[in-house]
């Protein structure tokens, strides 16, 4: 399918698609969050009908409005990119692929933008009703879009639902409840959007953090304070729930991305974890090197986690590329040379039926279907390709889990001082609360990257890499474009940290 | 019912579905239109301040649409979203720029400390309604005219030219389809800010740059209808599959198909009405009849250049990989499932109907302006 592969230039689109998506990451955590806590202050406001409470909604609104605005902007280039730099990847699974982000547009988009107007512009237009009515809407709105973004990137992880059409050489819907209730979907979901709660609660404890030490606005961030940290503890806990599931899911079906996370080389029984420790950058699949230095471990841990049964085996890196005939495992070797065959087979498949050649089509057909699980590994030019970077990998995973842990216990001390009635003395709690922003969002994108870099080098986990999924375009091209993106983005990204903090520096209007 | 629709069926419903998002968009693009208007319509900072104020609770709508176009392609043309999208590069790639800029303007454009200047986030707005517009135009024109770019035999696209699409831009009638658009989307704008803002000297202006915008419009698109009739269009053959140039390929579309010539002239009729309304009546409800003529006109455009075995997305340089509706599209199981998803559509127009109601009830006026608190306003 591929001639030649110009390694650069897919290189550079795909720093281009990391850049964009983690720029957008920058922004969407906040607005899933933040949109539920506006939403938990509106109705306090109108239980209460205490003008405080509207004028504290309000303040978080306006931080809201402003986040919101650049999320919008850095989202629309997302949707497109996939046809400008992705298009072989957008003909072969656009059957599969588009109806998610269609369904999105449809559902989630609309709800977001019809009552995103109201909440700002509705107060003096609308019923007090209809306004909260809306801003939860807004809130179920933003949650629901990225309900359908992640049912298309778990589909990615985690192909299901489909079939390989030999003829059109792409892959067809096979049946869309597969996809939408796919378990590594519904772990995507979960685990991306109660991030986004965390990150949010981390956000308006901070920024309240900041005005107890400034002595400003007290009040306003004491109740902030406790309906955060409220919102911030239940999901801390169900962000360690869904990552714990996340962590199963990839263990059964991305074994190799869960062999990186850890670094672990040689599979185990009984495997421990590595909760923290230095990555072997030039440790290759295979040699005797030491893959991993400095290392503290759990005994036995990784077992239990992985297969959720004690003793169990964990497949490493060099039994998923070599092969592990005790454990039944094939490995990439094995599995390129079948995928070569697979690749020559489809190629016959198509000459012969062009030839008009039905009985060599017919019977060449019969024996592709033997090889077509390995189609993609075919593409693959060695062994050593089929493991993602390690070192990303392993230090983006175990940022996001050790700052995890830290957070719950952040958020009991401000609930603990609060009930105590001592919080405005506890600067360090407070300059701790201001110091977690910075830890939520790093958290945030290591997630991410993890999750996307662990799954390279397959664009679609195990059937199309990113080599053959990408359009022919020149480098220099992709290259312009990736500046472009980092110039644009940073601009407006100084803008609206600018407009926030001034933002935040004015508070909350008062009576 | 729909699971035993057949294939060319759904196609057809499909190809009806994305002309009615894209017409759609067309008739929304009023807020990028106002956007242009700017610089010239408004009398100082509060006339303005009326304007984005009235756009700005729009705007969110019109780049949803624009997205669900893109969404919605993806999932019924996936062929015609690799093909044009990868291709194309450039000219998309200067558009979606256009709006990436758009939507930060209206939020930030007089917040303190916003970096960039008020006058910068004006100028972005202007940039989206003229540049983006008249790019997007350029980019539809091209299912008429064609470009110049080949499939192999795997479906990966090899563009012939080194601008990626821009070419489309040095071609006239691209161009005046584009220049249409611009011109057009002006008019919308001063039609929806009278109707929509109270303050008689600013919707007076308005009225006047309404009939001039339709004025100026004029010129490009009878120059685009005159060629349409005209033009040789890339015709398929049902049965075959096989795409060949076939002389007055449109006019026979449009004869041949009664529906497209009616929804074609009621929609310029209905475009007229509105502005005549608008400029000589003092009617402020000049837009809905010209929105709804810019959505039929629109209707007409897309079915004029898919329907009747026409290849929708033509190759000049290599016509077997011209796409129709036929090759571009997804697979029986995706078209079904995504008209049931489809049924739901009605749902959400009406809840946006409902909620425009409800905030449009009051016009927009300086008094109200004076008294809301800045940050419920832009
Ligand atoms: C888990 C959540 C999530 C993820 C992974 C993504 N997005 Fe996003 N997106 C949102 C959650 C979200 C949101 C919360 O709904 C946004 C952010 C800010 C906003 O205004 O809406 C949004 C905005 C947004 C917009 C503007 C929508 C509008 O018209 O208002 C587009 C076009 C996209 N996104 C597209 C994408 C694509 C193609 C992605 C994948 C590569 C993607 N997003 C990842
Ligand atoms: C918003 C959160 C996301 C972030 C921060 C993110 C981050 C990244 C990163 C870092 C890469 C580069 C990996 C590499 O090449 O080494 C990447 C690639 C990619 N991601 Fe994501 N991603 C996000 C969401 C998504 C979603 C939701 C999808 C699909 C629905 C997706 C699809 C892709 C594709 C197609 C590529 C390019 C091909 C590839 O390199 O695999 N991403 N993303
Ligand atoms: C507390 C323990 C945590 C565990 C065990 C955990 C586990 C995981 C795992 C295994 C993945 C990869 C899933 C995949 O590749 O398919 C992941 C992804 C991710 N994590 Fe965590 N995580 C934890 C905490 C956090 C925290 C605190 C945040 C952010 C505030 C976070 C944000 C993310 C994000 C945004 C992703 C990418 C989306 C996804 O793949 O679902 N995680 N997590």
């Amino acid at each position: 399918m591929v001639e030649q592969i110009d390694l650069s230039q897919v290189n550079w689109a795909r720093a281009q698609f990391a850049l964009t998506a983690m720029y957008h990451w920058i922004f969407v955590p906040l607005t899933l969050g933040l949109s539920f806590l506006v939403a938990f202050f509106e109705s306090i406001y109108v239980r209460t009908a205490n003008e405080e409470w509207k004028r504290l909604t309000k303040f978080w609104m306006t931080l809201f409005g402003i986040n919101f605005a650049i999320g919008v902007a850095t989202g629309i280039i997302l949707e497109f990119e996939f046809g400008t730099n992705w298009s072989n990847y957008s003909w072969m699974v656009g059957d599969i692929f588009g109806a998610p982000l269609a369904v999105e547009g449809i559902f989630a988009f609309f709800l977001e933008a019809t009552f995103f107007a109201v909440m700002f512009f509705g107060w003096n237009r609308v019923s007090k009703g209809f306004h909260l009515f809306s801003t939860w809407m807004v809130a179920i709105g933003s949650n629901l879009s990225a309900l359908w973004i992640l049912v298309a990137n778990g589909w990615m992880q985690f192909p299901v639902g489909m079939k390989f059409n030999p003829d059109t050489a792409r892959f067809e819907m096979h049946n869309f409840w597969d996809i939408l209730f796919s378990p590594v979907a519904i772990s995507k979901f979960t685990h991306a959007t109660s991030s986004g709660f965390l990150l949010a609660s981390l956000f308006v404890v901070g920024v309240s953090s900041w005005y107890l030490l400034q002595e400003r606005h007290q009040t306003m961030a004491r109740r902030s304070i406790i309906v955060a940290s409220v919102f911030g503890l239940l999901s801390a806990a169900y962000v360690g729930f869904t990552g714990d599931e996340a962590a199963y899911s990839v263990a059964q079906r991305q074994p190799m991305k869960l062999a990186a996370m850890e670094g672990l080389f040689d599979g185990q029984t009984n495997a421990p974890l590595v909760a923290a420790g230095l990555i072997n950058s030039a440790k290759k699949p295979g040699d005797n090197q030491q893959p991993c230095g400095m290392e503290i471990k759990i005994p036995g841990l990784l077992s239990l986690l992985a297969n959720r049964e004690i003793g169990s085996f964990v497949p490493g890196i060099n039994d998923l590329v070599f092969g592990n005939k005790e454990h039944n495992i094939m490995g990439a070797v094995e599995r390129i040379e079948k995928g070569r065959i697979a690749v020559e087979l489809l190629r016959t498949y198509k000459e012969a039926r062009k030839a008009g050649n039905t009985a060599l089509a017919e019977t060449t057909l019969k024996d592709f279907q033997d090889f077509a699980d390995h189609l993609g590994y075919g593409y693959l030019r060695a062994p050593a390709e089929a493991v993602p970077p390690v070192g990303i990998t392993f230090y983006a995973f175990h940022i996001m889990v050790i700052t995890g842990a830290i957070f719950p216990l952040v958020f009991l001390l401000f609930l603990y001082f609060q009930a105590r009635g001592t919080l405005d003395y506890q600067r360090w709690l407070q300059v701790l609360g201001l110091f977690c922003i910075p830890l939520g969002y790093i958290s945030s994108q290591a997630g991410w990257v993890l999750a996307e870099v662990g799954r390279q080098p397959w664009a679609i986990q195990g059937l199309l890499p990113v080599t053959v999924a990408n359009t022919r375009l020149s480098t220099g091209a992709v290259q312009t474009t990736f500046f472009v993106f980092l110039g644009l983005f940073t601009l407006l990204m100084i803008a609206e940290i600018s407009i926030m903090l001034k933002q935040i520096n004015i508070g909350p209007e008062e009576n | 019912m729909i699971g035993n629709l057949d294939y060319s069926t759904l196609q057809a419903i499909w190809w009806i579905i994305a002309s009615l998002v894209g017409s759609l968009f067309l008739f929304l693009t009023f807020v990028q239109g106002g956007q242009t208007l700017l610089f010239t319509v408004p009398r100082g900072d509060e006339e303005k301040a009326l304007i984005i104020n009235s756009l700005g609770r729009k705007w969110e709508l019109t780049f949803t649409t624009l997205v669900l176009f893109g969404g919605a392609l993806f999932a019924a043309f996936p062929k015609f979203y690799a093909t044009s999208f990868g291709g194309a590069y450039w000219v998309w790639m200067l558009i979606l720029f256009t709006f990436i800029i758009q939507a930060v303007s209206y939020e930030y454009r007089k917040k303190p400390n916003n970096f960039l200047g008020a006058a910068t986030y004006e100028s972005f707005l202007f940039i989206n309604g003229s540049v983006g517009i008249l790019l997007i135009g350029a980019a539809v024109g091209t299912f008429f005219t064609g470009s110049s770019f080949s499939l192999n035999e795997y479906n990966q696209v090899t563009w012939q030219t080194p601008y990626r699409g821009l070419e489309a831009a040095r071609n006239f009638f691209n161009l005046s389809l584009g220049l249409f658009l611009v011109f057009n989307a002006r008019a919308l704008g001063a039609m929806y800010l009278v109707n929509n803002i109270d303050h008689k000297p600013l919707t007076d202006r308005c009225r006047q740059s309404c009939w001039k915008s339709f004025l100026w419009s004029l010129p490009f698109l009878l120059f685009v209808l005159v060629n349409l009739l005209f033009m040789p269009g890339h015709a398929v053959n049902p049965d075959t599959g096989e795409i060949f140039l076939q002389n007055g390929k449109y006019l026979r579309n449009l004869f041949g198909n009664p529906v497209t010539l009616l929804l074609l002239l009621l929609g310029l009729v209905l475009v007229i009405y509105g502005v005549v309304l608008t400029r000589f009546k003092a009617k402020n409800c000049g837009i809905w009849y010209a929105g709804i003529g810019t959505v039929l006109v629109g209707l007409a455009v897309f079915f004029l250049a898919g329907f009747n075995n026409t290849a929708f997305y033509p190759s000049t340089f290599d016509p077997q990989s011209s796409l129709t509706i036929f090759n571009a599209s997804s697979s029986h199981y995706t078209l079904t499932a995504m008209t049931y998803v489809a049924l739901t559509v009605p749902f959400v127009l009406a809840y946006i109907a409902y909620v425009w109601k409800q905030m449009d009830s009051r016009k927009l006026s300086m008094a109200e302006l004076q008294n809301e608190s800045p940050d419920e306003m832009y």
